[in-house]
């Protein structure tokens, strides 16, 4: 009803004037980077005693942000595909742990290998069991959260694996490379080929139609039991590279390494304006989405709130960011 | 037989789902440039035929030719590899993307490194569309776009695609009368470029208007296959229906209408949003009130103003002499009003839900015994009204989603009176249903009137409106602009003169 149109479709398109346009805009979609700035003059103002604006800081809540970042790009393809991953923060512990034990025992490569195999393995049976048996991604991802975990704690039993080799952690995370934190060159990387790849490839535009209108997807020829396989792959498989991220910055494996970061990370996709409910999605919108959360966690710390005041605020920023950015 | 010129002969084709037989031994065929009417009363398998030519489903027994050749059509891409394209009855359109990348959608023009290359994508919707002489902004987004665009964008995709062969499924059901005469022009340049159109409709009018060719289909079966110039208007609706049916679009007068005592329905200078602005009328008992005007002149808001869907801004409402708050539709059921929602798949059905909890929806408060439902009697009461509305269903305790177009609508309107209300509101009742069910369809809500309801019925077909209503308001831009009694209206001309506000 509310999509009832009453000109005619040869009305000239000249009528599309910028009136109209601007009132198409669909701001909500774009909420994101002015409640970015916001924040960001808020604290600028707020915080400028405290150092908030010193390059350092700054280079700072970048890093800190980075494995959040990497998984959310991961997530925005399982959202925009209408399906949810709940499993990557576990995946991440997971993954960190297997490239800590891989590396100290056999070296570089199989403990890199190790760790994407993580994201390899937990990623194909979550995408095998939503698009071969029908199971909600919701279910199937709780479950593997629970599993990962548990098999994290258990063949480390529950110990810190400590990593020597400098190269793994110079490349992951706590090096630069050249004047660059390499935790900001890898989100960049994430960024930049999710953000292609989502708007300007077929994959993408099928990951979009897939969620915005499974049955004309279908209809139109496109194998959606495969997207939302490949999708679920691709949060597996990004989960474990942020897996990776932690092992190299924090120069160790451990089962609580991303722990609770699934919901930072839907928070971000969610705060970058892609749809809960599928069809959109926005790789730019979830990165500042993160750098939203890093951002208010940063500020909230030299605010000088103890954890448990940021905890609530946080929660309340992020209701508050979704309920603008909400569909009408 | 000269087989030469035919673009699509299917031939023997047998299909059923879960051991019911849907088609028995159907052959079809269409030629070059023609519009081939496929008709049949609800449930007869006109789409299910037409999804197997689409590689939707695939045939238990028989053979498709295309271009005189065998195929064997097992997916869509199947189908579309041979040339034939669909509009289909549920719009396939994925909302959050725009025209351009509907239209080329898992087929998108590549730039040369790989990419998709949306401005190539753009250009050649905008040429497509330029070959229809239509005008349609290619980067629109479709969720934002009425149905007509919607429907020229599904024909452009499918042209883009070099579809041969053309399949519309009941395509005027959701537009407006003007745009239905620019999609019956668009029909016409696009056979003259020797595209043929299978057009699957219930409307005479249109099948007149366009085809070439009809065959009709009755319960799985081949009626019959003929030119339009050989077969007379009375043969085609006796031999979808099964029986004669004579004038059941003539209007006949009934003195029902209880004029002593105080209306049922009343509204005072009702105002609500932009579309419903200072409407006054009444309703008496036995009254049938057609609701007649241009699509957004405010029909359907009116209607879901008075079933507490939308509030109203002013203004009030009277029921039965009794001022009434419609806050909710559940205050709306609770004075005796219901709304048979125009858009049954969005409003009136629970599609994924049986045939049965969609009928009993409405009824679960007479249900109860104790804390519990009584599911003995939901099924004795979901049966009879099966029974007395002949819904064509197999099985009532599979989803809705599986009946046929009509029978859904049929199902909607069964839920509603299963209620028994008052004050019935009928937006749209007889889209998508067959010329018998139709005609079903208008004797009951005469009947429903006769026994001293009130009914309100919204319709864009004028003679079904003029065949029921004792009155009809006028409305455009939300306000009524004439009440005409039912007897001053000569013939349809006035009433879409009036309509037309000269
Ligand atoms: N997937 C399915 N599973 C089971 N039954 C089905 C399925 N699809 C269609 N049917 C049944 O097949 C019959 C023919 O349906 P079909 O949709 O082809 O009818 P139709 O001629 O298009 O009717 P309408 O004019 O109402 O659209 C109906 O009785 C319907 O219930
Ligand atoms: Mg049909």
């Amino acid at each position: 009803m509310s999509k009832s149109n009453t000109i005619s479709p040869r009305e000239t398109a000249a009528s599309r004037n910028f009136g109209t346009m601007l009132k198409e805009l669909d701001w909500r979609r774009y909420v994101i980077y002015l409640g970015f700035v916001v924040v960001f003059l808020f604290f600028a103002i707020l915080l400028r005693d405290q150092g908030f604006l010193s390059p350092n800081n700054l280079l700072n809540i970048f890093r800190q942000t980075a494995t959040i970042t990497v998984m959310a790009v991961g997530m925005t393809y399982v959202i925009a595909c209408a399906e949810i991953d709940l499993s990557v923060g576990s995946v991440a512990g997971l993954s960190s742990v297997c490239t800590a034990m891989a590396l100290s025992q056999w070296g570089l490569v199989p403990g890199i290998l190790a760790g994407l195999a993580v994201g390899l393995v937990v990623g194909s049976v979550n995408g095998a069991l939503v698009s071969l048996l029908g199971i909600p991604s919701f279910l199937v991802t709780l479950g593997m959260l629970g599993i990962a975990v548990g098999v994290a704690q258990w063949i480390t039993a529950s110990a810190p694996q400590p990593i020597l080799n400098d190269t793994f952690n110079m490349l992951f995370g706590s090096g630069n490379f050249g004047p660059v934190p390499g935790l900001i060159v890898w989100s960049a990387i994430f960024v930049a080929i999710g953000a292609v790849v989502l708007n300007r490839t077929r994959f993408g535009r099928q990951v979009l139609a897939t969620g915005g209108n499974r049955n004309a997807a279908e209809f139109t020829g496109i194998n959606t039991k495969r997207i939302k396989f490949q999708v679920l792959l691709i949060s597996g498989m990004a989960a474990s590279v942020a897996g990776m991220l932690y092992a190299g910055r924090l120069q160790s494996g451990r089962f609580q390494w991303g722990a609770g970061d699934e919901l930072s990370a839907i928070a971000a996709v969610i705060l970058g304006g892609t749809s809960l409910f599928g069809g959109f999605g926005s790789v730019i919108g979830t990165l500042f989405g993160a750098l939203l959360i890093g951002l208010i966690n940063n500020g909230l710390i030299l605010a000088g709130l103890d954890s448990s005041q940021q905890q609530v605020v946080r929660g309340a920023i992020i209701i508050l960011a979704v309920a603008l950015a909400r569909k009408k | 037989m000269n087989t030469s010129d035919n673009v699509v002969e299917m031939h023997s084709i047998s299909k059923g789902f879960n051991g019911v037989s849907v088609l028995k031994d159907v052959s079809f065929d269409v030629r070059k440039g023609e519009v081939h009417a496929l008709a049949g009363g609800n449930g007869a398998g006109k789409s299910t035929l037409m999804k197997i030519l689409q590689g939707v489903y695939q045939a238990d027994e028989g053979e498709i030719l295309i271009g005189g050749q065998p195929v064997a059509i097992k997916s869509i891409q199947d189908a579309k590899a041979a040339g034939i394209g669909m509009v289909f009855q549920e719009f396939s359109l994925v909302p959050s993307l725009t025209v351009a990348q509907n239209i080329f959608l898992a087929s998108e023009p590549l730039s040369a490194g790989g990419l998709i290359d949306d401005r190539a994508a753009v250009r050649r919707a905008k040429e497509i569309f330029a070959d229809m002489e239509v005008n349609v902004d290619p980067r629109a987004e479709v969720s934002r776009l009425g149905t007509a665009y919607w429907q020229l964008t599904e024909i452009a995709k499918a042209l883009s695609q070099d579809a041969q062969v053309l399949i519309m499924d009941e395509p005027t059901a959701s537009l407006a009368r003007h745009e239905s005469e620019a999609l019956f022009e668009l029909i016409d340049r696009l056979k003259q470029r020797g595209i043929s159109i299978i057009y699957i409709s219930h409307r005479m009018d249109e099948v007149y208007r366009l085809a070439d060719r009809i065959t009709i289909l009755r319960d799985g079966r081949r009626l019959l296959t003929d030119a339009l110039t050989d077969v007379t208007p009375g043969q085609i609706v006796e031999g979808i229906v099964g029986k004669k049916i004579e004038g059941q679009m003539a209007y006949r007068a009934r003195d029902h209408v209880a004029h002593d005592g105080p209306p049922l329905l009343e509204v005072h200078g009702l105002n609500a949003g932009r579309r419903v602005r200072d409407v006054s009328f009444a309703l008496r008992p036995g009254e049938i009130l057609g609701l007649a005007g241009l699509m957004g002149s405010g029909r359907t808001e009116l209607a879901r103003v008075l079933f507490g869907i939308d509030r109203l801004d002013s203004g009030e409402v009277l029921i039965r002499g009794k001022k009434t708050n419609l806050a909710s539709p559940q205050q709306a059921i609770d004075a005796g009003v219901a709304l048979i929602p125009e858009d049954r798949r969005a409003q009136g059905l629970i599609l994924d839900h049986s045939v049965r909890d969609n009928l009993l929806l409405p009824l679960l408060g007479q249900l109860r015994r104790g804390p519990l439902l009584d599911s003995a009697k939901g099924k004795e009461l979901s049966s009879s009204l099966i029974k007395k509305f002949a819904v064509k269903v197999a099985h009532p305790h599979r989803p809705v989603r599986l009946l046929s177009g009509g029978n859904q609508q049929k199902v909607v309107i069964a839920k509603w009176l299963g209620t028994d209300p008052d004050i019935l509101i009928l937006d749209e009742p007889t889209a998508g249903v067959d010329i018998g069910t139709k005609s079903e369809i208008l004797d009951m809500i005469r009947e429903l009137a006769n026994a001293g309801k009130a009914v309100i019925v919204i319709s864009s077909e004028y003679p079904e409106l003029l065949a029921v209503s004792d009155r009809v308001l006028v409305l455009k831009d939300g306000t009524v602009i004439r009440d005409i009694p039912r007897s001053d209206i000569a013939d349809e001309e006035y009433l879409q003169l009036a309509v037309q506000g000269v």
